[in-house]
């Protein structure tokens, strides 16, 4: 059963605030690089670019794309693949960072991506956006900027595009209570 | 993959996985902090019976970027000298605890004999004339990426020299084949093995003719006790017939590339300075040894079979 919560046009009104915000909490100066996760978090990298841009066309906003499989940790639980290369081609010291992924869930994507960023150099701030939070956090990691926080099964499917979001049930479980929380 | 042995047994499938896995590889090294924690808790012991610099390092070092521990065997210094066995060698490095042996040694088959006494991984490092795939891939990478494509239709690969004693000549034959290049040798009839009519390959007793035709250029090392054996007249006369002088560099097509999988033997079969060379790949050829051999070493080593105990903890 799949059931389709963001439209095209929500996700791209949720791109917009979250370049918004992300400029507010920066007080509009200069020094935000922008890193997509390999791979869902580049399309979503890449728009929330286009749209800083537009927002504020003096400033320059570095993007590079972070490809965090060599910092998983269940390397050897299950097999891992490289997803794309890493670009990261602009200097990381001193610079906010904000990590782009389409979906948040255990965390454990984050978590590799943070010790990942830091082999590049030592940013100034790192911060988190996501299109969806779906909950079941296994680690003390939250997001600083969020399209929709959508409460899911833990064996659900959420696949996040430009096209929109898409949930695909695989079993009739009612929703956790401990994730309505992510509402 | 459990074990890396044969570029036959790795099959294409294999050989592309790595190769594009090796993309990865060559960006990490281009970091500033050139290590990734993904095999944090493993242990490669190198095992050489034969001596090496660049692929042993080359190994160590590929160990080291990706956190794993190493351990070096050096046979001069080893309980070999008292006599021990290499089963008991090999079984006793085992239960010390270790993931992969990266083995080389001078006689054929010896990886496949190590993998039926140990539970770890085994990676043929070079197993007498018989194979070395981590150098094909180093080659086949190298070209990938020289070439700026994927796969080698329509391309020439010319190996010239002692081919009959090449474990790098067998390995590479195998995999440019695969990849869909012809392959031709050029040697004398006493440096070519009695019977090559089963391998993927044309065969020329003479370079000059090849020449025009030829996109890789591949000289192999002639050693010298080759002519104690008698398998070539002299060491001169090798050079003035399959030695790359100005001429013959001449002769080469203008996007040709040249090869060598070192140590180069300079005045004997690479007459020319090869830093003159406007298309050597032979300086690529060591850089790169270190990125294919991360990529060998995570593809053998973070898959599901290692670490059980985790496994069993995850599911």
């Amino acid at each position: 059963m799949s059931n389709t919560v963001m439209s095209a046009d929500d996700v791209k009104r949720a791109v917009t605030r979250i370049a918004h915000e992300i400029v507010e909490r920066q007080h509009g100066r200069d020094g935000i690089a922008i890193v997509g996760l390999q791979r869902g978090g580049a399309w979503l990298a890449e728009a929330i670019v286009e749209s800083l841009r537009s927002i504020q066309p003096s400033n320059q906003i570095p993007l590079g794309y972070l490809d965090v499989s060599m910092y998983r940790d269940d390397i050897g639980i299950r097999p891992v693949v490289p997803g794309a290369i890493s670009r990261i081609h602009f200097p990381v010291d001193g610079a906010t960072v904000v990590l782009v992924d389409d979906v948040l869930f255990t965390g454990r994507t984050v978590r590799a991506a943070l010790e990942g960023i830091n082999t590049f150099g030592r940013p100034r701030a790192v911060q988190l956006a996501v299109l969806v939070d779906r909950g079941h956090r296994e680690l003390p990691i939250r997001p600083d900027y969020v399209g929709k926080n959508l409460p899911t099964h833990v064996s659900d499917d959420v696949r996040a595009t430009k096209e929109g979001v898409v949930v695909t049930r695989t079993t009739q479980t009612e929703v956790d209570d401990e994730t309505r929380g992510a509402s | 993959m459990k074990h890396l042995r044969s570029i036959d047994e790795l099959g294409y499938e294999g050989l592309v996985r790595l190769l594009d896995l090796t993309n990865h590889m060559v960006e990490v090294n281009s970091r500033p902090v050139p290590k990734v924690p993904a095999l944090r808790g493993r242990t490669v012991v190198s095992l050489f019976f034969e001596d090496s610099t660049r692929t042993r390092l080359s190994f160590e070092t590929a160990a080291k970027r990706l956190s794993a521990d190493t351990m070096t065997f050096s046979v001069s210094t080893s309980s070999v000298n008292k006599g021990e066995s290499l089963r008991d060698t090999v079984e006793t490095i085992t239960d010390l605890g270790v993931d992969a042996f990266v083995v080389r040694h001078k006689s054929t088959g010896i990886p496949w004999q190590i993998s039926e006494w140990t539970s770890a991984s085994v990676v043929n490092a070079g197993d007498g004339w018989h194979q070395h795939p981590t150098q094909a891939l180093v080659d086949c990478f190298t070209v990938r990426q020289a070439l700026r494509r994927e796969r080698f239709d329509g391309l020439t690969l010319t190996i010239v020299g002692d081919i009959k004693h090449s474990r790098v000549a067998r390995s590479n034959i195998a995999a440019f084949a695969m990849l869909g290049a012809r392959v031709v040798l050029v040697a004398p009839p006493t440096l070519l093995p009695p019977d090559v009519s089963h391998w993927p390959v044309e065969v020329s007793h003479r370079l000059d003719p090849m020449l025009g035709e030829t996109d890789i250029l591949y000289m192999l090392r002639l050693q010298s006790e080759r002519m104690a054996q008698g398998h070539v007249p002299n060491l001169r006369e090798y050079a003035e017939t399959f030695g790359l002088d100005t001429t013959r560099v001449a002769k080469l097509p203008q996007h040709a590339v040249l090869m060598h999988p070192g140590p180069m033997n300079r005045g004997v079969e690479m007459m020319v300075d090869p830093s003159t060379i406007a298309n050597s790949l032979i300086h690529q050829q060591v850089s790169n040894g270190v990125s294919v051999r991360m990529a060998v070493l995570f593809d053998l080593l973070a898959g599901e079979s290692s670490a059980s105990h985790l496994a069993q903890v995850a599911s």
